[in-house]
């Protein structure tokens, strides 16, 4: 059948295009970030500093490798009961009525609302609750970024871990109920058990989501280039330093930029290998 | 199958309309329509642009300019892909050598940095160099410290503290800001230095000039640094600086314009921040265009060499410089302008004077 064959060849293609785009990411990532671990060897992973100016060049990535991870973790532990109630509210207690429409619908709309407006509301609203509780100077800092990306991932954990609840088999959980189970055991027996790897999955998702954002993480974190020394001192993240300073940079400078993409790269990979890795294991 | 058919002629009839398309542009080189492209520095970008129309008006040559940062323009100047570049900061030796040309530098417009500030209430805060880096470097840390009293005692100074507000990102305004410091303050020049960006003791970074005006005008106490160009579109509040000369100036186009009024070298690669002119604004600094001296490469043609330079001449004559004061720039002395089109009457195709 030539139609079959067609459809073969078109989807090896287009398989084989997404593979080539992502080999020629990696492959120039790894070039630009030669000079930049040359210079430094693997302490550039591990260097607590970052110092720009000629001829005191010192270019570390930890400052920013503790700002992403620990921004995201944060993100990702504030986001876990809003997202997990939120779904079983909409997926289980409520599911199929006019409430849990509208409530999915508003945190569709939340995944659709650019990073730029989530920053700029960051910057005007939530910041100076953070700042006049007198948590942090001025406000700014690891502590307000990850309550913004915890509003930021939030949908993206919701809409799949719903799904996921929503498609536990009806007969599982009548069973249960004509054993006599009450829905709160019906829900931690029955719903979490099924769903389990779906729901992990979409956290998963939802933390690499947070480990690359970048325009509303630049704007709340206070862009210190430090290791921060609190949860409510300022710091900055590998997406936001590249953001930052990709513009104007130039030489080893440059070649450190490129280096924490393709570190960013790396740990977003990890963190996918491990959740994959969970995934199988234990569910 | 007839539909495969279908699908093969459209396929056909679709790679013959885009190899006629690909051909019609192999031939507008040699039309009388002109356009150049040019890209670089954010800083002189509204000027660049106006100053782009209102000459596309006059003579019918169209420019283009991308405003990636004054790397990107360099990079693109040495990659050919743009007619000239422009930078905040003048090309040093070694990014010379760099370059696969000889290539010349002509400033533009000069712009500076003002001190802003967010105390309500307290206007005309003077500033001295020793304050600035007391303060940039966390030395004080209220805004009643003595030191800030003594140079300002009809102020009423609060006793609260003082947050810096830093440029994140890399910018010619950090450059001529620190180039100022590391000038007047031997701590500065040890601990900080002069750059883009900087490796900053204390304070928040900000994105842009837009982010630092934000940060600032959103937290009392705050003082940081911002384009004078930004400044005073959207009229911020923001500090006298004592010159080198002693004077408290306020910065102006004026006063701006006065740190120029200096000995310009031949190649214009001068930093006038803490000029001597007693009326000078002292943080100011010129923005400058980049281009190759030789215009023949990359099978260019000659009319396009000559509108580039002839655009460029024009740039540096009045009637362009008063559009820049239409945006904010100080203008150029005529020192410097002069300086600027004896570099320009160098430039050559195939070896022969563009400007006649």
């Amino acid at each position: 059948m030539i139609s079959d064959r067609l459809t073969k060849t078109i989807l090896f293609a287009s398989s084989l295009i997404v593979l080539i785009i992502s080999a020629g990411i990696v492959l120039s990532l790894v070039v630009g970030a030669i000079p930049a671990f040359k210079e430094f060897g693997a302490g550039f992973i591990f260097t607590n500093k970052w110092n720009p100016t000629e001829g005191h060049e010192v270019y570390g990535a930890l400052p920013f490798i503790a700002g992403t991870l620990i921004t995201s973790f944060l993100a990702l532990i504030l986001c876990v009961p809003l997202a997990f109630s939120t779904s079983l509210f909409i997926g289980e207690y409520f599911r199929n009525t006019r409430v849990s429409g509208i409530l999915s619908s508003l945190v569709d709309l939340l995944a659709g609302i650019p990073s730029i407006v989530y920053g700029l509301w960051g910057f005007y609203t939530l910041r100076p609750i953070v700042n006049n509780l007198g948590l942090s100077d001025q406000g700014f800092g690891i502590f307000t970024s990850s309550l913004i990306l915890t509003i930021m991932i939030i949908p993206y954990a919701t809409s799949m871990s719903t799904e996921i609840i929503a498609m536990v088999p009806e007969e599982l959980k009548e069973a249960a109920y004509s054993l006599g189970a009450t829905r709160f055991e019906v829900i931690f027996n029955v719903i979490i058990p099924n769903a389990r790897s779906g729901i992990i999955a979409s956290y998963i998702l939802a933390l690499g989501r947070a480990l690359g954002e970048t325009m509303a993480v630049t704007m709340l974190i206070g862009n210190s280039n430090i290791v921060p020394s609190g949860l409510f001192a300022t710091g900055n993240t590998m997406a936001s330093i590249i953001a930052n300073q990709f513009g104007e940079a130039s030489g080893l400078k440059l070649s450190a930029l490129i280096a924490i993409g393709l570190l960013l790269f790396a740990i977003t990979g990890i963190v996918n290998s491990i959740g994959k890795y969970i995934i199988r294991k234990f569910v | 199958m007839n539909k495969m058919k279908n699908l093969i002629i459209l396929a056909s009839i679709l790679s013959i309309l885009l190899s006629c398309t690909s051909g019609g542009k192999k031939v507008a080189p040699g039309d009388k329509k002109i356009s150049l492209t040019a890209a670089g520095a954010t800083f002189p970008m509204p000027f660049y642009n106006l100053a782009f129309k209102k000459y596309a008006e006059n003579t019918g040559v169209s420019l283009t300019y991308g405003g990636i940062g004054s790397g990107g323009g360099i990079r693109s100047l040495n990659d050919k892909v743009v007619d000239f570049g422009a930078s905040d900061a003048f090309l040093t030796d070694k990014e010379i050598s760099g370059m696969p040309a000889e290539i010349v530098q002509i400033p533009t417009c000069i712009g500076a940095v003002v001190i802003a500030y967010n105390l309500p209430g307290v206007d005309y805060l003077k500033m001295t160099p020793e304050l600035l880096e007391n303060i940039f470097m966390g030395a004080i840390t209220k805004w009643n410290a003595p030191g800030i009293k003594a140079v300002n005692p009809d102020l009423a100074l609060p006793d609260m503290k003082i947050t810096v507000v830093y440029r994140s990102d890399g910018s010619g305004t950090t450059y001529i800001f620190s180039d100022y410091m590391t000038k007047v303050s031997s701590i500065w020049k040890e601990k900080v230095g002069t750059g883009k960006s900087l490796n900053w003791p204390i304070g928040i970074g900000a994105k842009g000039n837009p982010g630092v005006a934000g940060t600032i005008s959103q937290s009392v106490g705050s003082i940081g640094y911002i384009g004078s160009e930004y400044a005073f579109a959207q009229k911020i509040q923001y500090a006298l600086v004592r010159n080198s000369s002693g004077n408290y100036i306020n910065p102006d186009i004026k006063t701006i314009s006065s740190a120029a009024k200096v000995e310009i070298p031949a190649d214009t690669r001068i930093m006038i921040t803490n000029s001597s002119d007693p009326e000078a604004y002292p943080i100011s600094g010129f923005t400058w265009i980049i281009l190759y001296k030789e215009q023949s490469y990359s099978s260019r043609s000659y009319a396009r060499a000559e509108s580039v330079v002839k655009f460029l001449d024009w740039l540096e004559s009045p009637d362009a410089q008063a559009i820049a004061e239409t945006v904010n720039y100080a203008s150029l002395p005529s020192n410097v302008s002069s300086v600027a089109k004896n570099i320009l009457n160098t430039v050559t195709f195939d070896g022969k004077p563009v400007l006649k």
